[in-house]
């Protein structure tokens, strides 16, 4: 509750310092135009052509469902790594050999590319939501994990040392030692775990399942409607710049304010 | 009267003995210093009677019932704000949330912090003002107890003078007890009733030092006096690897206002071990 009103409280100086970022995506929007003037619609519709067709899109009803049903996977798979990378990370990092056998098994995560897990979910689980949800989780858990680990290996045994000494209950000690550190780690890696499910979760629809954004890409590129297919991406990024910089950057701002740095 | 014991203490990491036959006693209202150089063992000892640390051989017997500690470094916990800080033993103690912001920020404007300071975060605070929270942090629970180890070691001067009076004021209006480890022998001259000098390798008490006058009327010079004859003692010189002077003079019998005390039968023993 008083995260939320401390939201409201500071949204308007926030949105007001967003002009430099309005600025440089309207520089975006320039360059855009430039090329497309360079070499024709269609190869690439002009910023307007393209709104103006993402407007069309949203009146006739198409776009809605299809952002949801993108929109309800992206969140489920993240949800699913937040929640499981989280309570494995914190776990693992609590004991010394799990974080030193978790490691190597992490980089594997990390460095397999989402495409070859998405081959086998559409093999496991075929043209059902399970893959895209499957293939969203599994990219963006050990995201996850690593910031859990790392918040729990990097608790300072100075501050624990002084939690003791000045004999700080069970209760307080998790509360208000160990959990405000180890949320700062998770924080920033919920984060980038959500971006990240919200370009697999695209990825994942244009090749397993019949609706949803990638699969209305996957329709307009078949159709050669370049000017849709800019229309899908403009609505799948600008859903994203929304979700970032209008919930999580001032959450994360307020929840980290103790970390700011001295001007 | 509160008092706390250490008799024939000793400690060992692994195979890695830290320090042994440690005697000394602390009461109520008295001030005891343990000078010694890096390594001699005094954290560990101070984290033994903090209770930090199991006693392994030995026994410490404390009758103080409110120990509170300040630490080499500040310490204050980085998302809780100036006020929280200093509040953090009455939370554990679970004194109501506006009582015990009442009482930190009555401490803490009498310890030189500003009204305004108590909702900075420790990052906007500088090194001085965040000893200041860390010694409110502990005066706020009103200790019987106040054990210190080198918290002034890394402030400058000035600041070192004005937390010294603090520390004594505090000290004489509430009569704690109070043990501090340091190897500043100037800050053991101003502060202490009793200096125990330690040696390192195996660590131990070689001399135990009085110092006449009470603390809060010794002046600077005084206090430099004092302090240059306690390093013309040839234990602290050994202590600290300073070499031998050149005209070795007795140790005892020069010293105005630094008298041996006598040392316990137990003590002895143990000295003669080493």
């Amino acid at each position: 509750m008083t995260l939320l009103r401390a939201w409201l409280r500071g949204l308007p100086a926030y949105l007001w310092s967003g002009w430099g970022a309005l600025a440089s995506l309207f520089l975006l929007f320039a360059a855009w135009e430039l090329v497309a003037a360079q070499y024709g619609a269609l190869v690439l519709p002009a910023p307007l052509e393209t709104l103006q067709r993402l407007r069309e899109l949203l009146v006739a009803g198409e776009a809605l469902p299809e952002l949801l049903a993108t929109g309800r996977r992206a969140l489920l798979g993240f949800a699913i790594s937040a929640l499981v990378g989280s309570v494995l990370g914190l776990a693992a990092g609590v004991s010394m050999t799990a974080s030193m056998m978790a490691r190597p098994l992490v980089t594997v995560l990390m460095g397999m590319p989402p495409i070859a897990w998405l081959v086998l979910a559409m093999l496991w689980f075929g043209a059902s939501d399970g893959t895209p949800v499957f293939t969203v989780f599994v990219a963006s858990f050990p995201l996850v994990f690593v910031g859990a680990l790392q918040g729990t290996r990097t608790l300072d045994n100075q501050l624990k040392d002084m939690a003791l000494a000045f004999r700080l209950p069970r209760r307080m000690l998790f509360f208000d030692v160990y959990l405000p550190h180890v949320i700062s780690y998770l924080f920033p890696a919920w984060i980038t775990a959500l971006a990240m499910s919200w370009k697999v979760v695209v990825m994942a629809e244009l090749f397993a399942t019949q609706d949803g954004v990638g699969a209305a890409l996957a329709v307009s590129r078949s159709h050669l409607d370049t000017a849709a297919t800019m229309a899908w991406i403009v609505a799948v990024v600008g859903l994203l710049l929304a979700v970032e910089y209008l919930l999580l950057e001032p959450i994360k701002r307020e929840v980290e304010r103790w970390r700011e740095v001295p001007t | 009267m509160s008092q706390l014991h250490a008799r024939n203490l000793a400690h060992a990491y692994g195979r890695d003995e830290i320090f042994a036959g440690i005697d000394f006693s602390l009461a109520a209202g008295e001030v005891v210093a343990l000078v010694g150089p890096s390594g001699c063992g005094k954290t560990t000892l101070l984290h033994l009677c903090a209770g930090l640390l199991d006693v392994q051989d030995g026994m410490i017997d404390n009758h103080f019932e409110r120990p509170a500690s300040m630490f080499q470094q500040p310490r204050l916990l980085p998302w809780k704000t100036t006020a929280d800080n200093i509040a953090l033993g009455l939370k554990a103690q679970g004194v109501d949330k506006a009582a015990r912001q009442q009482r930190a920020l009555a401490l803490a404007l009498r310890l030189g912090l500003a009204a305004g300071d108590l909702g900075k975060f420790p990052h906007q605070l500088s090194g001085g003002m965040q000893s200041r929270v860390s010694l409110a942090r502990a005066l706020v629970l009103q200790p019987d107890l106040l054990l210190l180890d080198e918290p002034f070691a890394a402030l400058d001067i000035g600041l070192k003078e004005e937390l010294y009076a603090l520390l004594l004021a505090e000290q004489a209006a509430r009569g704690m007890g109070v043990l501090m480890i340091t190897h500043d022998l100037m800050e053991a001259v101003r502060l202490a009733d009793r200096i125990l000098v330690m040696a390192a390798e195996p660590g131990r008490i070689v001399r135990r030092l009085e110092l006449g006058l009470p603390a809060l009327q010794r002046d600077d010079a005084w206090i430099y006096r004092q302090t240059a004859e306690l390093l013309q003692l040839s234990a602290v010189r050994d202590s600290f690897g300073l070499t031998p002077r050149a005209t070795p003079a007795s140790d005892a019998g020069q010293c105005t206002a630094l008298r041996e005390t006598v040392v316990t039968p137990l003590a002895a023993k143990a000295r003669s071990r080493c």
